[in-house]
């Protein structure tokens, strides 16, 4: 089977750990830093980072524009952490470019400053589940305050939804690609074969 | 079990930073400049390094309610400084809630020998580094991200660069030295043996690098982002320049298209006077920042 091709949205943050990711997962990950090679992806990944940075980069190199209409067309997406806020569709407070895409809130840096970052073993819906908890680093994160009816929520942390999904739409408020865990990455890409299949 | 601290928090938010820029700030009306010009942090300084260099005098970690009003006027990530070896600055600065600790040369040193055990603490360390062995002996005490050092608030990116060049010429040395020789080699830089087996392994730092010290222009930030910083630490550059919105934003541009001429050549244009800069010679060895840590 051919390999499907992912973008990294290469604007700021962790885009290599993502890439390794998806080379591990046997997709081929490529580094986005125009909009234009977004047509040669079957899906894209909006890392984490500073979400008011990406925000910005986004409309400077214009890719907001072009993002909204390709993930509106079918286009796969998956945000971690600065991804999700820039997803989802409202936040608690604060203003700052969005895609808007998601029907979710989100509230960012919901659990505090560096010095509350943490880890932590979750249960995750619908990834391969071998008796294992899946490790999450949170890292000034944010979480989902609320979503609607659309929105599968597929993991919580302390009652606050933390991995959820809307039709091609996955976030996740934590960082799989900081870890050796795949096993959110082959979910998104089952996502991508679903796609591709329809 | 929730855990918090762990070596995998504290690089990982170093890994959030990469591809950014983090700019020197010494009062909230600039950290909100800073913002808005799109940098991923801020450092909160009572004086930019431009202006600690001119006064002399002993520079100290700046004072808590400066680095507070900071903290409320931003949401991105903000660090301070503490003196090298100056483990209750550290301290009081982890008790404030910041982000980072830079132990920066920038400031005068309170230990002439030991720098700070960064392990006893939850929140990160960045420190300076002018090669390789002091690289992976600040990362041995604990420090999370790491940032050559250049010589700070002079404008002048020439010992910026020549820390880049020399960090990466001793890493691709490490990555042709025969397994048996790195012992040896460990004893030679000064550096833990693990770790300079892992840089021979893995070809890099085990940690992300930014640049620091010296750059003015868009084009020194793509400099050294072509040399391979990780990110760029800009101090005096952008508040004692003409127009720091307009200078903040453009180098935040040439950080992401870096190896693109053309957005370089955009951004660079019409963006005021950089700041005037100084000759390293001039300044004198004694003067020098950079020699400071060991």
């Amino acid at each position: 089977m051919k390999k499907p091709t992912i973008g990294v949205l290469a604007l700021q943050g962790a885009v290599r750990e993502h890439l390794q990711m998806l080379e591990r997962t046997g997709a081929r990950g490529v580094a986005l830093r125009y909009p234009a090679e977004l047509h040669l992806c079957s899906a894209l990944i909006i890392p984490g980072g500073e979400s008011t940075t990406i925000g910005k980069l986004m409309i400077a190199c214009g890719f907001l524009g072009e993002v909204r209409e390709l993930v509106r067309e079918g286009m796969p997406v998956y945000g971690t952490c600065a991804g999700l806020i820039m997803l989802a569709s409202r936040l608690v407070d604060g203003d700052q470019p969005l895609l808007g895409l998601m029907d979710i809130t989100a509230r960012r840096n919901a659990y505090g400053r560096q010095v509350d970052s943490f880890e932590a073993d979750l249960r995750i819906e619908g990834i391969e589940d071998d008796g294992r908890p899946f490790r999450a680093v949170f890292i000034r994160a944010p979480w989902i305050e609320e979503v609607g009816p659309a929105v599968k929520v597929l993991g919580e942390y302390r009652g606050r939804a933390v991995i959820a999904r809307e039709d091609g739409m996955l976030v996740s408020a934590f960082h799989p690609e900081l870890t050796r865990d795949d096993r959110i990455h082959r979910y998104f890409l089952r996502m991508v074969e679903g796609a591709e299949g329809q | 079990m929730e855990e918090k601290g762990t070596l995998r928090v504290k690089t990982g938010l170093a890994e959030m930073l990469k591809g950014g820029v983090i700019m020197d700030v010494t009062t909230p009306e600039q950290a909100m400049i800073a913002e808005e010009a799109g940098a991923v942090a801020v450092m909160a300084l009572e004086r930019v390094p431009a202006d600690i260099r001119a006064a002399g005098g002993v520079a100290r970690m700046a004072d808590p309610g400066v680095i507070e009003a900071i903290m409320e006027a931003v949401t991105i990530p903000v660090m301070a400084k503490a003196r090298i070896g100056h483990f209750v600055e550290a301290q009081i600065l982890e008790a404030l809630g910041v982000d980072y600790i830079d132990e920066s040369e920038v400031l005068t040193p309170a230990d002439e020998k030991n720098h700070i055990d960064k392990w006893r603490f939850t929140v990160p360390f960045v420190c300076g580094a002018i090669n390789l062995g002091e690289a992976l002996r600040r990362i041995g005490e604990g420090a999370a991200m790491i940032r050559t050092k250049g010589e700070a608030g002079t404008g002048n990116v020439v010992e910026a660069v020549r820390h880049m060049r020399t960090i990466n010429a001793e890493i691709a040395r490490l990555t042709v030295t025969p397994r048996d020789e790195l012992m040896s080699v460990a004893k030679e830089l000064g550096a833990p043996y693990d770790l300079v087996c892992w840089v021979a392994e893995n070809g890099r730092l085990p940690v992300v690098n930014f640049s620091a010290g010296g750059i003015a222009t868009p084009a020194d930030a793509a400099l050294m982002m072509q040399l391979g910083a990780d990110g760029v630490f800009v101090g005096s550059g952008i508040f004692k320049s003409e127009d720091p919105a307009s200078r903040a934003r453009a180098i935040v541009r040439a950080v992401t298209h870096y190896d693109d001429p053309k957005v370089l050549a955009e951004v660079s244009r019409g963006i005021g006077k950089a700041m005037a800069g100084m000759e390293i010679t001039e300044i004198g060895p004694e003067n020098l920042i950079q020699f400071r840590g060991w």
